[in-house]
């Protein structure tokens, strides 16, 4: 896991998720604009899995476990995914608040894989 | 329909007036088409995460640290399921569900307010191993303790086929 990478990460999946949140209260349907928010994400977070893997083959271990971890990653990997499925079946404003909601998940769980990682309290 | 369908095999032509509509995937319950819609897509999305959140947690920690804190540990399975269970029942149409989402969710709100206090008043019987439960929900932004109560206003007014004032089967996208 790269530090400045999961920073990105975070940042992006929280812009996302208040965009389509905001989008979605006022009454706008899930289009372009916020379904591309939400593949932006899955996008970010398909990197991480390729990073997740590459990382310890090059002396970037994690401190924490990886098994958590890859739990986390794989929720995260697959939310995305269900969240705009619903949007493409049910066409509506809650849709797009679906989405938003995914997306602000997504950045919680990667702050706590990057805790995982780098950060050991016990 | 399909040919499945006992009543369209019998009667062809159905009488107008009877059966408003649908898209209905199980044409046995036709008193109580209860299909998630709008905003409780919105509840449902929450409940599914907070499932993953609490099953994965719980079978991590049975996996590797169940030792330690069998109680907290035990306590996160259970919730697991009840978040699992509460998510499918609010899914699925139908009296029983209905009731089984009633169950679980009441479940929920007790368990979250009994488990909160007792992490409170006796923190060592967890032994510093937190469940969804532990203060209030603290460590999933009470999102653990919000939920039920939004839960049931949701089931509340979407009552299978009981009262027609408030739970129209028109199938309205706003609600």
């Amino acid at each position: 896991m790269i530090s400045w990478y999961a920073d990105i990460e975070i940042a992006v999946a929280v812009l996302a998720g208040l965009l389509c949140l905001v989008l979605g209260l006022v009454g706008r349907k899930p289009g372009d604009l916020t379904m591309g928010a939400a593949a932006l994400v899955e996008l970010f977070l398909v990197a991480q899995l390729v990073i997740a893997i590459v990382s310890p083959l090059v002396g970037n271990s994690p401190t924490g476990s990886l098994v958590e971890f890859y739990l986390y990653l794989i929720a995260a990997l697959v939310i995305p995914l269900l969240a705009g499925f619903w949007a493409l079946v049910e066409r509506d404003r809650w849709s797009t608040v679906v989405l938003g909601i995914a997306c602000l998940a997504i950045a919680v769980m990667v702050v706590r894989m990057n805790i995982i990682w780098t950060v050991q309290i016990a | 329909m399909s040919a499945t369908d006992p009543a369209s095999t019998t009667a062809p032509q159905r009488s107008p007036g009877t059966k408003p509509p649908r898209r209905n995937k199980s044409p046995r319950r036709i008193e109580s088409p209860r299909r998630i819609h709008g905003i409780g897509a919105v509840l449902v999305t929450i409940y599914a995460i907070l499932a993953i959140g609490a099953t994965s947690r719980a079978v991590f920690q049975m996996l590797t640290e169940y030792s330690v804190a069998p109680i907290s540990i035990t306590l996160s399975g259970l919730s697991g399921v009840i978040y699992v269970l509460a998510t499918i029942a609010l899914i699925l149409p139908g009296r029983s569900w209905y009731r089984v989402a009633w169950v679980t969710i009441s479940f929920e709100l007790l368990g979250v307010i009994t488990i909160g206090t007792l992490s409170l008043l006796v923190p060592n019987i967890f032994a510093d191993m937190n469940s969804v439960w532990s203060y209030y929900g603290f460590g999933y932004v009470f999102v653990p303790l919000v939920l039920p109560v939004l839960g049931m206003l949701w089931l509340r007014r979407h009552r299978p086929g009981g009262n027609p004032a408030l739970s129209r089967n028109t199938g309205s996208a706003g609600d």
